[in-house]
C-alpha cells in the first residue's frame, strides 16, 4: 500500500511539473512563478540531502548558492557568453568553497555545526559585498543576460521564450534530484541514514563518519551552487541578498515545511513558501513580519511538514 | 602613526567590549538551553529603542538603568511562551524559531519607531573628548568601556558566587544531574535567558549612544558575536570575552594597514582556530 501510494505519487508530481507551464497561466499566475519554485526547490532538495538524509544542520547553504550564481554572472558578463560554461565555472567554485570549509567544520556537531555554517557562510557575503570593482557591491551584477543554448544543429531560445527556459531548468532539476535519489537509494546513501539514526553505533561499526559527512556536505553544496546558477540565470541579475544568512533560513524553512524526512517535502515546501511570500509582498509592505510568524507557526504547531503529516495518516 | 594605532586599538578594544557583551549573553543561552538566538540583535536594537523611549521621562541615566531590564523581561516572556516548548527537540526548530523572531523583531521595530535613524542624544559633557592630544577620547567611550567592564565583572561575580550562578554553571556541564538535585530547570533556564538578552538590551542601549538607532542595528553586531564564541572557545565564559576583545581589537589594527580587509580578518581568524584548535582558544575538551 505505502509502496502504491510512493510510486504513483511520484508520477504524480513529475505529471504536475511538466505541466506547470500550461496549467499554471490558466490558474491566473504565471510561468515565471513556476520556474522560481523548482529552483529553490533545488536548492531546498539539496539542503536536505544533508538536513534530512545524514542529519547535519547547516544554516549556510546561501554561500554556495550565493558563488555558483556569481560565478555564472561574472562568467557570462567578463569571460564569454555561454551559458553553460557560466553554469559550469559556478558549480566549480562553489563546490570548492564548500569541500575546504567541509574540511575546518567537519569535526563539529549539533549546534556548533550550524554556527560555524552561518559564520562561514557570511564570509561570502562580504566578498561579494565589498568587492565593489568586481561584484558591483550592493547593486550587485546586473548588465548581462542568459544564452540561447546552442546545440550544433539546434538552439534552444532559453532567454527570449519563459516556457523553454522552464523546461531547461525542469531539465537540470530532474538530473540533479536523479542523483541524489540514485546516490541516497545506494550503500554510501544507507550509510549516511545510518550516521543519521545513531551516529556513535555507525562509529562503532567502523565507519569512517567524518568522511561521510564531509562527502555529503560537499554533495549537498554541490547541487545547492547548481540551484545558485538557476537562480541567476532566471533573473539575469545576481545581488548579495541571495547569498545572505536569511537565504540560508529559508532554504531550511522550505525543507521543514514541505517535510524533511521525504525526499519530495523541500519541493512542496519550496511550492508552499514561494507561493505565499509571492501573495505576501504584493499585498503588504510588513512581508517581513509575516514571514518570521509564519516561521513561528511552523516551528510550533507544524514541526513535521505537510509531508510528515500525511504519510503519518498513510501508514497508520 | 603611533597615535593612529592608538586610535585603532582603543576603537577596536570599544567594538570588542560590545562584541563581547553580545557574546557573553549568546554563550549564556547556548551553554545551558542549547539554542543559538538568532533574534540576539533584535533584542539589541529592542534595547536601544526602549532606551530611547524613556529617556524623556526618565532622562540618559534613568533609561540606561531601566531599559535594559525592561528587555530582559521581554526576554523571559518570550522564552517561556515561544522558546521553552522547543527544549529537547532538534535544535533546528529553536533556531528556526529565532530566526523568524529576528525577522519579526527589526520588522516590528521599524513599523514602531520608523525606518530612517533617529538620533540618541547623551549628556554634553559625556561626549566632549577628554584631552586635545588624544581627540578619539571622549568620555563616552571611555564610560562605555568601564560601564561594560564592571558589568562584565558583575556577570562574572554571579557566575561565581551566588546560588543562581552555581547553579547556571552546574547546568551547563550536567543539566540532568542538576534537576535531579531538585533545582526547577524550566526557571533556571528561563532566569539564564533573560541574563543573557540583559546584556543585549545594554549593549544596545550603549551602542546607541555611539551609531543611533536604526531598526537593523544589531545585524552587524550578530555575527561577530558569533564568531567570538567559535574563537574563544564553545562552552566557556572566560574564553567568549576573550573572544570578543581578540576580534575587536584585531580589526581595529587591521583596519590601520588595510582598511577593507578589516571584515575579513576575524573571519581568517576563526578559520585558524578551527584549523588548529577546534575547541576554541579556552574551550573545554569533549564539548564539540
Amino acid at each position: 500500500m505505502v509502496r502504491f501510494v510512493k510510486s504513483s505519487s511520484d508520477i504524480l508530481i513529475w505529471l504536475i511539473l511538466l505541466g506547470a507551464p500550461f496549467w499554471l497561466p490558466a490558474a491566473g499566475s504565471y510561468v515565471e512563478l513556476g520556474t522560481h519554485i523548482v529552483v529553490l526547490a533545488l536548492a531546498a532538495m539539496s539542503l536536505n540531502f544533508l538536513l534530512g538524509f545524514t542529519g547535519v544542520l547547516s544554516f549556510g547553504h546561501a554561500a554556495y548558492f550565493g558563488l555558483g550564481a556569481y560565478g555564472t554572472a561574472l562568467t557570462i558578463k567578463y569571460l564569454y557568453p555561454s551559458t553553460p560554461l557560466g553554469m559550469l565555472v559556478g558549480v566549480v567554485i562553489g563546490t570548492i568553497a564548500a569541500a575546504v570549509i567541509g574540511l575546518m567544520i567537519v569535526r563539529l556537531r549539533g549546534v556548533y555545526f550550524a554556527m560555524c555554517t552561518i559564520a562561514f557562510g557570511q564570509v561570502f557575503y562580504f566578498i561579494a559585498f565589498q568587492w565593489f570593482s568586481l561584484t558591483g557591491g550592493d547593486d550587485g551584477v546586473s548588465a548581462w543576460h542568459r544564452v540561447p543554448l546552442d546545440f550544433g544543429f539546434t538552439t534552444v531560445n532559453i532567454l527570449n521564450n519563459n516556457k523553454a527556459f522552464y523546461y531547461f531548468v525542469l531539465a537540470v532539476f530532474a538530473l540533479s534530484v536523479g542523483v541524489m535519489a540514485f546516490l541516497l537509494r545506494s550503500p554510501f546513501g544507507r550509510t549516511l541514514l545510518a550516521i543519521r539514526e545513531n551516529e556513535r553505533r555507525a562509529r562503532f561499526l567502523g565507519i569512517p563518519v567524518d568522511a561521510h559527512i564531509w562527502m555529503s556536505w560537499v554533495i549537498s553544496c554541490f547541487f545547492v551552487s547548481v540551484a545558485g546558477t538557476l537562480f541567476a540565470l532566471m533573473n539575469d541579475f545576481i545581488d548579495p541578498r541571495a547569498i545572505r544568512w536569511d537565504q540560508s533560513g529559508t532554504f531550511v524553512i522550505m525543507a521543514v515545511l514541505g517535510g524533511m524526512r521525504n525526499f519530495w517535502g523541500p519541493l512542496i515546501g519550496a511550492a508552499i513558501y514561494i507561493a505565499l511570500q509571492d501573495y505576501l509582498s504584493s499585498h503588504t509592505e510588513n512581508w517581513m513580519s509575516f514571514i518570521g510568524l509564519f516561521f513561528v507557526l511552523i516551528v510550533l504547531f507544524f514541526p513535521r511538514g505537510v509531508l510528515g503529516i500525511i504519510r503519518r495518516k498513510v501508514v497508520s | 602613526m603611533t597615535q593612529l594605532l592608538l586610535f585603532n586599538i582603543f576603537n577596536g578594544l570599544i567594538i570588542g567590549a560590545f562584541y563581547a557583551l553580545m557574546a557573553l549573553g549568546l554563550s549564556l543561552i547556548l551553554n545551558l538551553s542549547g539554542v543559538i538566538n538568532f533574534a540576539h540583535g533584535g533584542f539589541l536594537a529592542i534595547g536601544g529603542y526602549l532606551a530611547y523611549t524613556l529617556t524623556p521621562y526618565l532622562g540618559f541615566w534613568g533609561a540606561l538603568l531601566v531599559a535594559p531590564f525592561l528587555t530582559g523581561f521581554i526576554g523571559i516572556l518570550v522564552e517561556r511562551v515561544l522558546i521553552s516548548p522547543l527544549y529537547g527537540r532538534d535544535p533546528l526548530y529553536s533556531l528556526l524559531l529565532t530566526f523568524g523572531l529576528a525577522f519579526m523583531i527589526e520588522d516590528g521595530t521599524r513599523f514602531i519607531w520608523g525606518a530612517q535613524s533617529l538620533p540618541y542624544h547623551i549628556p554634553g559633557w559625556l561626549g566632549a573628548p577628554l584631552s586635545n592630544e588624544y581627540f578619539f577620547l571622549t568620555g563616552y567611550r571611555v564610560f562605555m568601556v568601564v560601564l561594560a567592564t564592571l558589568v562584565v565583572l558583575a556577570l562574572f561575580l554571579i557566575l561565581n558566587y551566588t546560588r543562581l550562578g552555581l547553579r547556571i554553571r552546574a547546568g551547563t556541564l550536567d543539566l540532568e544531574t542538576v534537576a535531579v538535585l531538585g533545582v526547577d530547570v524550566r526557571i533556571l533556564r528561563n532566569l539564564n535567558f533573560g541574563l543573557g538578552i540583559y546584556l543585549a538590551g545594554l549593549a544596545g542601549v550603549l551602542a546607541v549612544g555611539m551609531l543611533g538607532l536604526q531598526p537593523n542595528i544589531g545585524d552587524n553586531l550578530i555575527m561577530p558575536s558569533f564568531i567570538a564564541i567559535i574563537v574563544g572557545g564553545l562552552g566557556s565564559l572566560p574564553g567568549t570575552l576573550l573572544g570578543g576583545l581578540l576580534i575587536g581589537v584585531a580589526s581595529g589594527v587591521t583596519s590601520v594597514f588595510f582598511p577593507s580587509a578589516s571584515e575579513a580578518v576575524i573571519y581568517v581568524m576563526m578559520a585558524a582556530v578551527l584549523i588548529i584548535r577546534p575547541r576554541g582558544l579556552l574551550g573545554e575538551e569533549g564539548r564539540l
